[in-house]
């Protein structure tokens, strides 16, 4: 079982008005428990304690059965998602072309294991089932888009690309709107471009 | 009956006015673009975004569709263009250059590129058409026929291809002439299991009990498997077509379609379709004028495989976990709310249309006796050409593999086929000549599953594999049954043990026991199947796992514990550093006469090194059982260096 991550500041308000949306479009019925829990994590990104608490009063069922089926499904998720998804297939094409190698790869660059969110919430890593791209394996899904014949140095490439994008985006925000950011954003291109070709 | 010249008539307004509209745009040239989720992983949507802006900068008039997947995932993305005057032609992996080409060249020009053409779709003087490969003489399309060819979100491209045409043929006719058709035609459930979908129907039909229900088991968790989802993408109406001649049939009202959220696109698109027949007539109440409503709903599934099992996914709806029940009762008698319940597969009810239009007898025509129609696989793997490719029943695996497929990659030796998913098993080269069918693989221990076909060459590692198949089927395990639950684990643990070079000369007969008992202990088909992969491995490459527990060795070189990284020094190019820049850990350093080394314990065996180095030195290689390399020794290389050094170092700048 992974670890569950604290709520950031007014998270918890906007898990109450999401339930409340959702439990007011999908019905309170037994039935509507799975469509309920699906629009709450489409919603927010994941399933929080709070807001699976909520549902059970407002369903009238107990706790344990709305985590039960919370957890017996594999597309529900208890942690925030990070800014960045990072999707490693795990289908049988990708698993003997080397996937588990590239999950190796994000564990030890990120430090997390799968199914975990980093603790500055700016990538989360998970193995999704078939994505019916065998024909280009190994595929990881990052953010949508599907990144086909991934190697371990794709893998620090993705990364590097992103810090570099982070680099920017902090800088800017520290020198104000006017100011020019560290590496423009071609070069940040090309840089990701190196890395494919790598 | 003159309610069936009215459904006739309601009919032929829809068909003609949908043959009206497609008409219309004949005259113009036309771009079909595969955008399925195969293609747009290929890069689908840059070339279509190439494609648009390349027919706006030359003021063009293009018809521009996407439509699903042809099939032939290894050349996405693919595009079919029509223009009048040349016979339809197929390209494939197109990139956005490619795209511009295609448009400037041929559309603005006359050049067809034939140098990017795959093939042609009809017969014609300058270019040869896909039955003109191997591949198409194989193929015998039924479900995949329109796939690629109609744009999935217009119901008008299925229309004028005559869809639904078999649904108003069923509605003439009496639901008990619609069983006896479905009987009399053999057909066998495709979830895997075969069971007789006319008698299927026939159950649910004459069991007590209203409302009645109809399921579409759309949850294809198989990892390698894509079938459903293709169909789905490429042709939902010719789903939704067979599923309301089911729902007809037994006399269901309700029906719900239960499909895998990890497919968003095909939920996109089945909601689009669901809306589009709505509007015309086709669903809903009182059916073209027929009387008979039909309402069908999408259920999204969470991502559990053992939802393809029919009670657990019942229990799914139901809005608990998908744990499977006992049977019987069989859901045909007792299945959603406790009424009788017809639960089939998407590629069942997606035969039910044509076997509805052109008769029994024509679908018995096609495959074996005992399983008649197609099989649609998914085949992926080591093979050349992968991709989705429907054949008769009872063509041979050495058909599928060496014609459609294409053979295996990089010309390495063909070791084992994987069929059938975590259900399914690996059959050896011995099995090439089996023809294919549900019975003829149950013999050989494998099973047809949902159409999973993974071919491994070589380089795969059976025990690794098993190891694989067993590690998903424990995971996914609901955990109702002990044997499935604490069976699948203990199974995984001494496979695991195995691969790691710790197992003992007792555990292969502990495995056989074991999956027997889990066989034998499991509720519904996942425990039922899930020693399968372990059962025929054994069966057909025992000597495989004899040579990881007995000499620590893994003959495939692919178990990480059992193998180490070198490179050879005689091979090794020395002023080359392709592979100190591609390992990700930074275990390769230079000596100082040049050469390069690999520090084992920072080794992660990644297969980086190996893939980098330069094919014409291929100086790096995998050893089993794994060498401990000597520690490098300053002397001795000093002593190495003024022996030959400087030439080594001659000879390697000539090579640069």
């Amino acid at each position: 079982m992974v670890s569950v991550m604290d709520l950031i500041e007014g998270e918890e308000d906007l898990i109450h008005t999401a339930v409340g949306v959702v439990l007011q479009s999908c019905g309170t019925g037994r039935e509507s428990l799975i469509p309920v829990l699906q629009g709450v994590q489409d919603r927010l990104g994941y399933l929080p304690r709070l807001a699976m608490e909520q549902i059970a009063k407002e369903m009238q069922l107990p706790e344990v059965e709305v985590f039960g089926v919370g957890t017996f499904y594999n597309q529900f998720r208890l942690n925030p998602p990070g800014k960045h998804q990072v999707k490693v297939c795990m289908g049988t094409a990708c698993h003997m072309m080397g996937g588990h190698i590239i999950l190796e790869s994000f564990e030890r660059r990120l430090s997390i294991h799968e199914g975990e969110t980093t603790p500055d919430r700016e990538y989360s890593l998970e193995r999704v089932a078939c994505v019916g791209c065998c024909a280009l394996a190994p595929v990881v899904v990052v953010d949508e888009k599907v990144e086909a014949r991934v190697s371990p140095i794709r893998v620090d490439g993705i990364l590097l690309t992103f810090e570099i994008e982070k680099k920017e985006q902090d800088a800017l925000q520290k020198q104000g709107e006017e100011a020019q950011p560290l590496i423009p954003q071609q070069e940040a291109e090309q840089r990701r471009e190196e890395g494919l070709e790598a | 009956m003159s309610g069936a010249d009215a459904v006739e008539q309601a009919y032929q307004l829809l068909q003609s006015d949908a043959r009206q509209k497609m008409e219309s745009s004949k005259e113009k040239p036309a771009i079909l673009l595969g955008t399925a989720t195969c293609g747009r992983a290929a890069g689908a949507l840059a070339v279509l975004n190439a494609f648009k802006e390349e027919i706006e900068k030359h003021h063009l008039d293009v018809v521009l569709e996407e439509t699903g997947c042809m099939g032939h995932c290894y050349a996405e993305p693919l595009a079919v263009i029509f223009k009048p005057g040349h016979p339809p032609l197929c390209y494939g992996s197109l990139d956005e250059g490619k795209a511009r080409r295609l448009v400037s060249d041929y559309l603005v020009g006359d050049d067809p590129c034939y140098e990017f053409a795959m093939a042609a779709l009809e017969p014609n003087d300058v270019f040869p058409t896909f039955a003109d490969y191997p591949r198409g003489i194989y193929e015998r399309k039924i479900l995949l026929a329109d796939c690629g060819l109609i744009d999935p979100g217009e119901i008008e491209h299925y229309l004028a291809r005559d869809g639904y045409s078999g649904l108003v043929k069923a509605l003439a006719t009496e639901p008990d002439q619609v069983i006896a058709e479905i009987k009399e035609s053999k057909l066998r459930g495709r979830g895997g299991a075969g069971f007789p979908t006319g008698v299927k129907w026939e159950y649910c039909r004459n069991a007590p009990g209203t409302p009645k229900y109809v399921i579409c088991n759309a949850d294809e968790g198989d990892p390698g498997a894509f079938m459903d989802r293709a169909l789905l993408e490429s042709n939902p109406h010719q789903l939704l077509e067979g599923l309301t001649i089911a729902a007809y049939a037994v006399g269901a009202e309700q029906a719900y379609i239960y499909v895998r959220s990890e497919y968003p696109l095909a939920v996109k698109r089945l909601r689009t379709s669901l809306e589009q027949s709505q509007m015309r007539g086709l669903l809903g109440r009182n059916v073209l004028g027929s009387g008979f409503n039909l309402e069908i709903k999408l259920f999204r599934g969470s991502g559990a495989f053992v939802c393809g099992e029919e009670t657990a996914l019942i229990a799914s709806i139901h809005g608990g976990a998908g744990i499977p029940n006992h049977r019987p009762p069989f859901p045909a008698t007792s299945g959603l709310h406790g009424r009788p319940t017809l639960i089939n597969n998407v590629k069942t009810l997606s035969y039910v249309p044509h076997i509805i239009r052109n008769g029994a007898s024509w679908f018995r025509s096609i495959g074996t006796p005992g399983s008649p129609g197609t099989a649609v696989f998914a085949l992926a793997g080591k093979v050349v050409s992968t991709g989705l490719a429907e054949v008769p029943m009872g063509t041979t695996l050495r058909n599928l593999v060496y014609d459609v497929g294409n053979g295996i990659k990089d010309e390495k030796k063909f070791k084992a086929v994987q069929i059938g998913g975590p259900s399914g098993g690996c059959l050896p080269e011995s099995s090439l000549d089996l023809p294919i069918d549900f019975d003829s693989l149950q013999q050989a221990g494998a099973m047809m599953g949902s159409g999973g076909m993974v071919v491994l060459s070589e380089d795969d590692c059976m025990v690794e594999i098993a190891r694989f198949f067993l590690d998903f089927t424990q995971k996914e395990s609901c955990g109702k049954c002990t044997f499935c639950r604490l069976g699948t684990k203990q199974m995984l643990e001494i496979l695991a043990d195995i691969t790691r070079g710790q197992g003992k000369e007792e555990d292969i007969g502990l495995l056989q026991e074991l999956a027997e008992d889990v066989k034998l202990g499991s509720l519904c088909g996942l425990g039922k199947t899930a020693p399968n992969p372990v059962l025929t491995t054994i069966r057909y490459f025992q000597s495989e796992y004899e040579a990881h527990i007995r000499e620590g060795r893994c003959p495939a070189l692919m178990c990480k514990e059992l193998i180490s990284y070198h490179i050879v020094p005689d091979m090794c190019s020395k002023l080359c550093n392709v592979c100190i820049g591609s390992c990700p850990v930074e275990a390769i350093y230079t000596r100082p006469d040049m050469l390069k080394g690999i520090y084992p314990d920072k080794c992660v065996k990644c297969n980086s090194c190996m893939v980098a180095c330069p094919p014409q030195y291929k100086a790096v290689v995998k050893l089993s059982p794994p060498v401990v390399e000597e520690p490098f020794i300053e002397e001795a290389a000093a002593e190495a260096v003024e022996g030959g050094g400087s030439e080594g170092e001659q000879g390697s700048d000539a090579e640069h």
